[in-house]
């Protein structure tokens, strides 16, 4: 069954649930409490699950969506659904503002960064004058459409459950898509990511922003729901059970964020009620709920949804070629007679520790150049300098006679240089595809709002079709549907290749391309390279295998300690003495 | 602004400071030898106060029996997990372990409460009892899922908090409890009263700094639970038990919250749910220490002390909002202070 | 025969639905070199860290004729087997000799001390570092104390892991010459590479390993003649030394 068809399925099924006959009242209440922390939830799968940013602080937004429509219509008399916009706009700003703080802390920093404003948010909604400190506010009106008042818990239902079901699809429609691949690129850090051009910072506050608004909608759902609003449903204990929402559906599966508040919300029921009401001890419950969430954990680490998932017959996605119409190359510039790289007295201390030491090189048009030396002496020290990961501390480096110095790393492989990582930086679970569809993150235009709704399709087609193209240039057409973390690491490293040609480079730098294969593989590499060349791309490579280097390169620049003590052809090096003496040894 | 009440504000600020701090240690070295963030550190406080005082008032404390009972489960379930690998000196050590030594506790406690014991004896009495309870739980809850994303620790940890802290109103019910001071001894010192309380928090603090520092800086054992830390592979390679480090760092860290739960528990009454938000100010000094950095901690600790006390004199009202949110900007100097490196992401 | 040091047999390793190890048997008797040559994902790594505890596995392992599949790494460890992996995992945040005391952790005090001086000895680099911190080493200096690490537990059966991975040439050449002084110490090694020519020039036994299985197997210099051998793993040096006497 496809995925539209079950979505299909599920929106009938909730759709008929309230008609259905003997349904009683209670259960609405509880199936509007699950949209409710499901749609909080949904943002988490987004931010937490898929960006990686762990949030114990959704349950703020959830209170800045509530109070504001519950100040705007008590004290000012506006109507619901012209506070939902307000509700929606003050969350959305204030997620700005907290955001742009947030996506600046780095691991640890960040879940703790969110529990501290979080808590600091509960206490300032428990303690302002005009949100009626800790009674908070009443008399909020009900939602309504023309003369029907959605009073009821029966009414207010399909409100919920639509914003439910169009969030989830918004968000299924983000995550397959341009934007969607950059920011499932997040959780495994940035310098990939960047390296392609995606604006790292920029796309994490976009899901910190996303989540946000999607809590504040909770929000203002639950607002004209109870119809009264109080700082404890906004605190810490809050965020993060919404938290343990998204962990336990499975923090990364949009549908996860429907089940696990399925889950939670229908246990916390069972224990407030019945099983334990009758004991007699109202604390029990807590204990309880407790040591089930301990063991749900333990059992599931990944979360219930995937295990469901499981038994449900989706339809695998089609293997067939991706098709669409050619992007546009990169403009040619004539580069006939220019240096396409100079790289002059690049240095870069780590403290007192000199990693790169005055080091200069050329790298012409159409040329293969290798740099070589021990582990440690400045390889990738230098490829980080060069693509704008690491500022250097001075020297220059210029592209056709331009300094692209102290440039971001997005903007210099915008300019054309692209690279290939010594630690293979993939996505172990998006396809091959998805991951070298990463290199033309900068050849796309679409952006969150036309892929919510779906209007990036031609875009997107463009963007795959270019993929498959470079995929099957290196060789790995058989394996462009399966999970990069399934392949060799060899062939990781040609699917970190093919990623790089997707930003149609004119300078290719390559990190230990070669380690990990065999014999003829690293002479269908070599004919690549070749090809490449022939091609007009320069190519710039660290390489350990002597005989992949000597065989491939036509200048060899040998650093040692961060010095560079030799730079000219393969003959020339092999025979000299001081490359004999600090790297090679006797015999090479 | 009077020079008195300023004096008064930054003891009592340090005061707690010493408290948070050792909190704080006790997070961070749990967390860096198991990447757990310990959430449920707030009740080792509560359970240290409460345990401490009822045996100082000459009940028997509901602990020693939950000691019992969560010591049962974790021989269970070792007993489940190692089926496949069973081995008589395996048994003995369980038995030993999760069912003799908190057996041994409780009627240690049924003898001290039925006479006048000393301040010496409930205090080792109540480190006895509530030591153990930290190793059980991390056999029960945190073990089976030791490889887990931090994520997921630190969620179990919530499981885990919320199930004590149920508990400690099940044993202790919902009145609070107060303990009398380990010695009446005061001095004053200007406009300032030192008593035998505060100097005995300092004392306690400072000499647990330099415990921990002798611990992790000197000994086989202290490199060796740094050493799991550090990477957790190399540490197996070398034979070291990560399992068994992760028992002593949750044993050491009930102990140290136990400890401040008896150094505050003369000073204020303490409630089957005070620990959490004590236990919340520690956790901040943790961060700010970054989860890795002893003496930062300690520092952060004071400053948070100091803070919270100047903030509930001048704005009472917004206490925790100051606190709390006085924290984000130190995170986030922290965040950019930090070296640009890849870490890799589990 | 002799009775032999550690023995494997039908050992397989699954990861999730994919075998990366099938039915593979192996053995190595006490002070022997013995080599498992093959590409980078042909399930060497797989193989030694099944053989370490760290990868559940189906099969037996037995070390000095006692079985060990179902006990942990740190009992086989207590059992004399040790494993340099392929990434070292060193303790990066603490100092060299830090790095040693704790490679002896299992031994008594008195023989870590002695077991110290010998490492020294043989890497004389490690003392002059002694105090400078694992993770400022360069690459060649961390695997030495990675395998001076592994040396400090006095183990029975060293399983090495790639030593040469990305190192100078030159300092290739010093792993293994001392790869051949702990035959000559005593101690058995299990040696992983993909530079098959050093390896097979060190060991007495060698097993080729392709996709997850042994192809062949047999005394080292038998396989470095095999002409399959020759052709996937040799190939590209023998190239190497034809280019050299062309030019």
């Amino acid at each position: 069954m496809s995925q539209r068809w079950s979505i299909a399925l599920f929106a009938l099924v909730m759709a008929l649930f309230p008609v259905l006959p003997g349904i009683p009242p209670f259960w609405m209440v509880l199936l509007d409490n699950i949209g409710l922390a499901a749609l909080v939830a949904l943002g988490l799968v987004l931010l937490t699950g898929v960006g990686g940013l762990t949030s114990f602080g959704q349950a703020a937004f959830c209170g800045f969506g509530a109070y504001t429509t519950a100040v705007l219509t008590t004290s000012f008399g506006l109507s619901p659904w012209l506070t939902l916009p307000a509700s929606l706009l003050v969350t959305g700003l204030l997620a700005v503002v907290l955001g742009l703080i947030t996506v600046r802390l780095s691991g640890h920093y960040l879940p703790l960064g969110t529990i501290a404003w979080g808590l600091s948010v509960y206490y300032l909604f428990s303690k302002l004058e005009f949100l009626g400190r800790n009674d908070g506010i009443s008399g909020i009106p009900p939602i309504s459409i023309g003369s029907l008042k959605m009073m009821s818990a029966g009414s207010i239902y399909y409100v919920i459950w639509s914003a439910v079901l169009i969030s989830s699809l918004l968000t299924l429609n983000l995550l397959d898509s341009r934007l969607g691949r950059a920011i499932r690129a997040l959780r495994r850090g940035h310098l990939a990511a960047e390296a392609f051009g995606v604006q790292t910072a920029r796309a994490k506050l976009l899901v910190f922003i996303y989540a946000a608004i999607l809590a504040g909608l909770s929000g203002w759902l639950y607002a004209h729901f109870l119809r009264a609003v109080n700082p404890t449903p906004f605190g810490a204990q809050a965020g993060i059970e919404y938290l343990f929402i998204a962990v336990v559906g499975g923090a990364g599966y949009v549908w996860g964020a429907v089940l696990g508040s399925g889950i939670v919300v229908i246990l916390q029921e069972i224990l407030k009620s019945e099983m334990f009401s009758a004991l007699g001890e109202g604390q029990l419950e807590i204990v309880v709920f407790g040591v089930l969430l301990v063991v749900l954990l333990q059992a599931a680490p990944g979360g219930v949804w995937p295990r469901v998932a499981a038994f449900w017959p989706f339809e695998r996605r089609s293997d067939k070629l991706p098709a669409g119409e050619r992007l546009a190359a990169r403009p040619k510039v004539d580069i006939a007679g220019k240096m396409l790289l100079e790289v002059q007295g690049a240095r870069k201390q780590f403290g007192g520790v000199v990693a790169v030491n005055d080091v200069s090189f050329k790298i012409s048009p159409r040329q293969i150049v290798a740099l070589i030396g021990p582990n440690g002496a400045g390889k990738s020290t230098t490829f980080n300098l060069i693509t704008g990961v690491l500022a250097a501390t001075s020297g220059k480096i210029s592209m056709l006679g331009r300094p692209i110095i102290g440039l971001p790393p997005q903007e210099i492989v915008r300019r054309g240089i692209a690279r290939t990582f010594q630690h293979v930086k993939l996505v172990p679970d998006m396809t091959v595809l998805e991951n070298v569809a990463i290199g033309t993150h900068l050849r796309g235009h679409a952006g969150a709002i036309a892929s919510m709704l779906r209007l990036d399709r031609r875009d997107e087609a463009r963007l795959l079709a270019e993929a498959a193209r470079q995929i099957k240039r290196v060789g790995l057409e058989g394996q462009m549907y399966q999970l990069a973390g399934n392949l060799a690491l060899g062939q990781q490293r040609i699917v970190e290749i093919a990623r790089a040609l997707c930003a149609d480079p004119i300078l290719l730098l390559l990190d230990e391309p070669a380690a990990g294969l065999r014999h003829n593989e690293k002479q269908q590499l070599a004919a690549l390279l070749r090809q490449l060349k022939h091609e007009g791309m320069s190519i710039l490579l660290v390489e350990h295998d002597m005989g992949f280097v000597m065989n491939l390169a036509e200048q060899i620049v040998v650093l040692d300690f961060g010095t560079k003590i030799a730079e000219g052809a393969p003959s020339e090096i092999k025979s000299n003495p001081d490359v004999v003496r600090a790297y090679l040894g006797v015999a090479a | 602004m009077n020079t008195t009440i300023l004096l008064l504000l930054a003891q009592d600020g340090v005061t707690n400071g010493a408290i948070y701090a050792l909190l704080g240690f006790g997070l961070v070295l749990v967390f860096a030898v198991t990447r757990v963030i310990l959430i449920p550190q707030g009740e080792f406080i509560t359970f240290g106060a409460l345990t401490y005082a009822a045996l100082a008032s000459g009940k028997l404390p509901g602990t020693a029996e939950l000691a019992c009972a969560l010591g049962f489960v974790a021989f269970c379930v070792e007993m489940f997990s190692i089926r496949h690998q069973f081995t008589t000196g395996r048994l003995v050590r369980a038995t030993a372990l999760y069912i003799l030594a908190p057996a041994l506790a409780l009627v240690l406690a049924q003898f001290a409460c039925r006479g006048t014991s000393s301040a010496t004896i409930n205090i080792a009495l109540s480190l006895m009892i509530v030591g153990p309870i930290g190793l059980y739980l991390y056999r029960i809850a945190y073990q089976p899922i030791a490889h887990a994303s931090v994520l997921v620790l630190l969620i179990a940890s919530v499981g885990v908090h919320l199930a004590l802290q149920g508990l400690a109103l099940l044993f202790f019910g919902a009145e609070g409890m107060r303990a009398p001071t380990i010695t009446d001894v005061a001095a004053s010192i200007g406009p300032l009263r030192v008593t035998g309380q505060t100097l005995a928090v300092y004392i306690v603090a400072a000499s647990l700094i330099v415990a921990l520092w002798l611990f992790f800086g000197h000994t086989v054992y202290g490199k060796a639970l740094r050493a799991t830390a550090v990477n957790r592979i190399g540490a197996r390679l070398v034979g070291i038990r990560t399992v068994l480090s992760g028992q002593i760092a949750f044993m050491l860290a009930a102990g140290i919250g136990a400890i401040s739960g008896i150094l505050i528990v003369p000073m204020t009454t303490i409630y089957y749910d005070s620990g959490f938000l004590i236990g919340l100010k520690g956790f901040i000094a943790a961060i700010v220490g970054g989860l890795a950095s002893y003496p930062l901690t300690a520092a952060a600790a004071v400053a948070v002390g100091i803070v919270e006390a100047f903030s509930s004199f001048y704005a009472s009202n917004f206490k925790e909002v100051i606190v709390f949110a006085l924290i984000v900007p130190v995170l986030l100097a922290r965040s950019l202070s930090a070296p640009i490196m890849e870490e890799e992401k589990d | 025969m002799t009775e032999m040091l550690l023995s494997v047999k039908n050992a397989s390793v699954s990861y999730g639905k994919v075998e990366a190890v099938r039915e593979v048997s192996l053995d190595v008797a006490p002070g022997e070199i013995v080599t498992i040559v093959g590409a980078n994902g042909a399930g060497k790594t797989t193989l030694l860290n099944s053989i370490m505890g760290i990868l559940p596995f189906r099969g037996q392992v037995q070390i000095d004729g006692c079985r060990f599949e179902r006990l942990d790494i740190e009992d086989r460890v207590a059992a004399g087997l040790f494993l340099v992996p392929e990434h070292r995992e060193l303790f990066t945040s603490m100092t060299v000799a830090d790095n040693l005391v704790l490679g002896g952790f299992r031994t008594s005090r008195s023989s870590a001390t002695a077991a110290l001086q010998r490492v020294y000895a043989m890497f004389p680099r490690l003392k002059e570092r002694r105090l400078q911190l694992a993770g400022t080493l360069s690459g060649g200096e961390q695997q030495m104390l990675a395998m001076g690490r592994a040396l400090m537990g006095e183990p029975k059966l060293l399983m090495l892991d790639e030593p040469s991975l990305g190192l100078a040439p030159r300092i290739v050449a010093d792993i293994f010459t001392i790869i051949g002084d702990l035959r000559a110490a005593g101690i058995a090694v299990l040696l992983v590479e993909q530079n098959a020519q050093a390896a097979l020039r060190i060991a007495d036994r060698a097993y080729v390993m392709e996709l997850g299985s042994f192809v062949l197997g047999g005394a080292a210099s038998k396989i470095a003649g095999d002409p399959r051998v020759v052709a996937s793993y040799l190939g590209f040096e023998q190239g190497m030394s034809h280019q050299e006497t062309a030019s």
